[in-house]
């Protein structure tokens, strides 16, 4: 059964792509929402199976590598935490196949549309139940491509084809990170299979290996470069300039790939690798500092962007930054919990910020909205939702798993957790503050878009609604009822072995022992937050304005994304090019091709040309030269031996 | 011996300054008589070294018919006095170092000439020894129509077809001269010769008459 | 002095050099070159008949006697090709000959 989840959704896309144009777009998308649909119910079924069970089940499909030490087996790895991920991907992407049949209604290409949507996925299935290191990385490639495929849907857009190339090309270079640790660990382990690197792991810890003509730690230096990958995945500091842009993809990739699932999968990594994560405290501070730094970073960009969808997007890479964190305090049941959360309310977010556009005819800037709350309830009340379990109100699914991450941080008691707590907080009173500008300024006021587009607001379809409210549920009640097998009592009999806590670590349970001030404090940041951006934006609309003339560089800063795309433009990008060209004109051109076909070519013609001067025509210029050689013959023959 | 002496080094010196002289005279009929006066004093060695036949017959036939001949081609030809030409300097450093090389190589390989001792066994056509003593001429028919009369007649065919070739290059046929082509008259056929033309009563005849041959 | 082989050899080698020189270093017209082809033959036939003499070897001369035959063919054809050739192009200047530049 568990075949049959993964593998629908390959089915469904192979059908939908390559038939799709014999079936049409109601055929494509009824066969991939179908398909989708059926994987999810099953998903759910397999979940349950899998939590009756004590040790993970392995579905061996069929050997991919045997080949001297190396031996790679395609398997499907059924335990908690994969179950989790089952869950969480194919009810997300079937509730986004249903709502993209109301959003993509008058596309060119639905049939590719739903195709690539089916193909991702199933990649994403595929690294989510993975048994080794080489099929985790098959599907991380794999969505890799979905998502190249998913932004450049509209390829006639060179924004969108540039916005595709930057997300793969950035992945790129965390996947080359990951694909290190990969190498790493099979040289540490001599096996790429989880089982056997899991139960190894312990044994590693103090050896060193060789890097770059350093002895550095083997545990650590692994870990750290799979991270690499993790950061390129998930978008944190530094290698998260490509998710803003990837906005350039329909809302329904964004919420799919772009929330919940695909960025997520750098979470899955490491706690599905906590086995080994565990043994290498230094490459969990890594991760901690980065995620707390990248939480607090996304979000103060959050707060200067005017497109509707780019806020979200910074939200994202701010909320995946939580989940990084709390890895890093070896909180992983937290950050999956959040992960799970999370996946309910951005796709949400996201998926109702495409009602608001689909109503106001493409239009994604937010100062052009305004005034529409009246006009749209249900998008309205939905986005109400959303946002309140964002900004980890009580009660809603985001409170609980952002709570236990700022407790587990801060109990944690190590530096790392203290800044991630302090960072986190910070970011909450942030994320508030964004959540709120965006429906204030999106929904109230007055309307700011001319009277031809405003006349035309109109709530979507059902078949666009009906998704938003399964979404709206997980997001209120998702949390309440989960918290305690994920982070509470039951957590140790839900994880079983899928995440393994060194005692010592423990920061969950350590938290139930924090101070009311930290309890209380990332809940009064969030109201703080809201009541700045009700001054802000309904009460005194002229602050925003009038701040941003005052601090205007910091204002600059901030909207301009911390200057990191022209750092990384002037570092890298015109670097890039500057090699290309020298190569291709002096490197090619010049030297080999000079030097091969063209100058061989011309250095022959040149000969022959200066060869056909000796035929001057002239008789006696010949025998001139008969002579010469009779000469030199004679010389030499006289020559004395 | 001291009249020996003398006429070889008389006739050599005549010999060269006649070469020289061929190719540095001006007027190309110069050139040619000074070649007639080369071939008189090779002649001359000749009779020197007892080759009397050979001598002749490069009087008969080089002086008599191959420098006529040059002759005859100079005068048809309209030759300009040609001035020394500017170019002729520039050659003449290179050619003459190379020219001189070769020359000294050449005394250098005849002046220490040493015949190996085998060369006695390996003549091709040893002199007749003993017996009474025939003349050059008896000698040389003696051998030339035995040993090497396969030579002998090849030489009269590249003769021969050295005549038939100078004809055929230089044959020109008058445009404006009719001649007789015997055997085409004789194989002309009554179709060729004769037309029956029907004239309607009372028409003139068109074109009647005797109609030029190839008309 | 004894006239020796030396002698004529030496004799035949000057008159092959300036046979040379007449091919290459003359500026007037082809029939020197004609003439200087000549005159090589005769320094070869010089010494084919020297040799012949002190080797007591008649093929010497016999020799000596084709190359004459060979000769004379050979100034009769060059002779006509040169005249087919004046008519044609009107000219025999050495240095108007260069149809065959490549």
């Amino acid at each position: 059964m568990a075949l049959l989840v993964v593998f629908l959704p390959l089915f469904a896309a192979a059908v939908a792509g390559f038939f799709g144009r014999a079936i049409g777009d109601r055929g494509a998308q009824l066969v991939t929402c179908g398909a989708l649909v059926v994987s999810a119910v099953l998903g759910w079924l397999v979940f349950f199976d899998i939590l009756r069970h004590d040790a993970p089940q392995i579905v061996p499909i069929v050997t991919w590598i045997a080949a001297g030490g190396v031996d790679v087996q395609w398997s499907l790895r059924l335990d908690s935490l994969s179950g989790v991920m089952i869950v969480v991907v194919t009810t997300v992407s079937a509730m986004v196949h249903i709502y993209s049949i109301g959003y993509m209604a008058h596309d060119r290409s639905i049939p590719r549309f739903m195709a690539y949507l089916s193909l991702f996925t199933f990649f994403m299935l595929m690294l989510a139940s993975a048994n080794d290191f080489v099929q985790m990385f098959f599907g991380w490639e794999g969505v890799g491509l979905a998502s190249y495929l998913l932004i450049g849907f509209w390829y006639d857009r060179p924004s969108a084809n540039a916005a595709a190339i930057k997300a793969f090309v950035v992945n790129r270079i965390g996947d080359f990170g990951f694909a290190l640790g990969i190498f790493a660990t099979f040289v540490i382990f001599g096996t790429l299979d989880f089982s056997s690197v899991f139960a190894k792991a312990p044994g590693a810890v103090g050896t060193t290996m060789n890097f770059l003509h350093w002895q550095v730690p083997s545990l650590t230096l692994a870990c750290i470069l799979l991270f690499i990958g993790a950061m390129g995945k998930s978008a944190q500091l530094g290698l998260h300039t490509w998710l803003p842009d990837a906005m350039e993809g329909p809302t329904p990739v964004s919420a799919l790939i772009h929330a919940a699932t695909m960025v997520t999968a750098g979470v899955y990594m490491v706690a599905r690798l906590s086995p080994m994560f565990e043994y290498a405290p230094t490459a969990l501070a890594v991760v901690g500092v980065i995620g707390g730094t990248t939480a607090m970073f996304a979000a103060s960009i959050g707060m200067a962007q005017n497109d509707i969808k780019r806020v979200i997007a910074y939200s994202t890479c701010s909320q995946l930054g939580y989940m990084f964190f709390a890895a890093g305090v070896s909180a992983y049941g937290a950050a999956m919990f959040h992960l799970f959360t999370h996946a309910f309310f951005k796709a949400l977010l996201f998926l109702a910020a495409g009602s608001v556009i689909h109503a106001m005819a493409s239009e994604q800037d937010m100062r052009r909205m305004g005034g529409l709350w009246k006009k749209i309830p249900y998008t309205y009340v939905l986005m109400w939702i959303g946002s309140l379990s964002l900004a980890g109100i009580p009660f809603f699914a985001g409170y609980y798993s952002k709570d236990t991450i700022l407790m587990a941080s801060w109990a944690s008691g190590s530096a790392v957790g203290r800044y991630s707590y302090c960072l986190g907080t910070f970011t909450a009173f942030l994320t508030a503050f964004y959540s709120w500008r965006l429906i204030i300024m999106t929904f109230h006021g007055e309307p700011r878009a001319d009277h031809e587009t405003m006349h035309h607001v109109h709530e979507s379809p059902w078949v666009m609604l009906l998704p938003l409210f399964v979404l709206a549920a997980g997001a209120v009640f998702a949390g309440y009822f989960a918290e305690e097998y994920f982070v509470g009592a039951d957590r140790g009999a839900f994880w079983k072995h899928a995440i393994v806590v060194l005692p010592a670590h423990d920061s969950i349970a350590a938290a139930e022992h924090v101070s009311a001030l930290i309890l209380y404090l990332p809940l009064v940041a969030a109201l703080a937050g809201i009541a700045l951006a009700y001054l802000c934006y309904m009460i005194r609309p002229e602050i925003p304005a009038a701040m941003a003339l005052r601090f205007r560089s910091i204002y600059l800063f901030l909207y301009n994304k911390w200057y990191f795309d022209e750092l990384y433009d002037r570092l890298f990008v015109h670097t890039a090019f500057v090699l290309g060209d020298g190569l291709w004109k002096t490197g090619d051109g010049a030297i080999i091709d000079g030097l091969g076909p063209d100058g061989i070519s011309a250095a022959t013609r040149e000969l022959a040309r200066e060869a056909s001067r000796l035929q001057t025509g002239y008789v006696y210029h010949y025998a001139f030269a008969m002579l010469i050689g009779v000469v030199a013959l004679v010389t030499w023959y006289l020559l004395p031996r | 011996m001291i009249l020996q002496t003398v006429m070889f080094y008389l006739f050599a010196a005549v010999a060269v300054a006649s070469g020289v002289m061929v190719v540095s005279a001006r007027n190309p009929v110069h050139s040619v008589l000074f070649l007639i006066l080369a071939f008189f004093n090779a002649a001359g060695l000749f009779v020197l070294m007892g080759a009397e036949f050979l001598a002749m017959i490069l009087v008969i036939v080089y002086v008599g018919a191959v420098a006529v001949l040059f002759l005859f081609v100079v005068m048809m030809l309209d030759i300009d006095f040609a001035a020394l030409r500017s170019g002729f300097l520039r050659y003449l450093p290179v050619g003459a170092l190379v020219g001189f090389v070769l020359l000294a190589e050449l005394i250098l390989v005849f002046g220490s000439w040493a015949l190996a001792p085998e060369v006695a066994g390996l003549k091709g056509a040893p002199l007749p020894t003993g017996g009474v003593a025939i003349s050059n001429t008896r000698a040389l028919g003696n051998l030339l129509y035995t040993r090497y009369i396969f030579a002998f007649e090849a030489a009269g065919v590249i003769l021969f077809v050295a005549m038939i070739g100078a004809i055929v290059l230089t044959l020109r046929r008058r445009a404006d001269v009719r001649r007789q082509s015997i055997a085409e008259q004789l194989a002309r056929t009554r179709a060729q010769s004769v037309e029956v033309v029907k004239v309607p009563v009372g028409s003139p005849v068109r074109g009647g008459g005797v109609a030029a041959p190839g008309e | 002095m004894h006239i020796g082989l030396a002698h004529f050899l030496t004799v035949a080698a000057i008159l092959f050099t300036l046979g040379i020189f007449g091919i290459f270093l003359n500026r007037k017209n082809v029939i020197i070159i004609m003439m200087s082809i000549e005159l090589m033959l005769l320094a070869v036939n010089i010494n084919f008949v020297a040799f012949s003499v002190i080797l007591q070897d008649l093929a010497g001369q016999v020799f000596a006697m084709f190359v004459l035959t060979v000769a004379a063919a050979e100034a009769a054809i060059g002779l006509a090709i040169l005249v087919v050739y004046f008519r044609n192009r009107g000219t025999i200047q050495v240095e108007d000959i260069h149809m065959m530049k490549g």
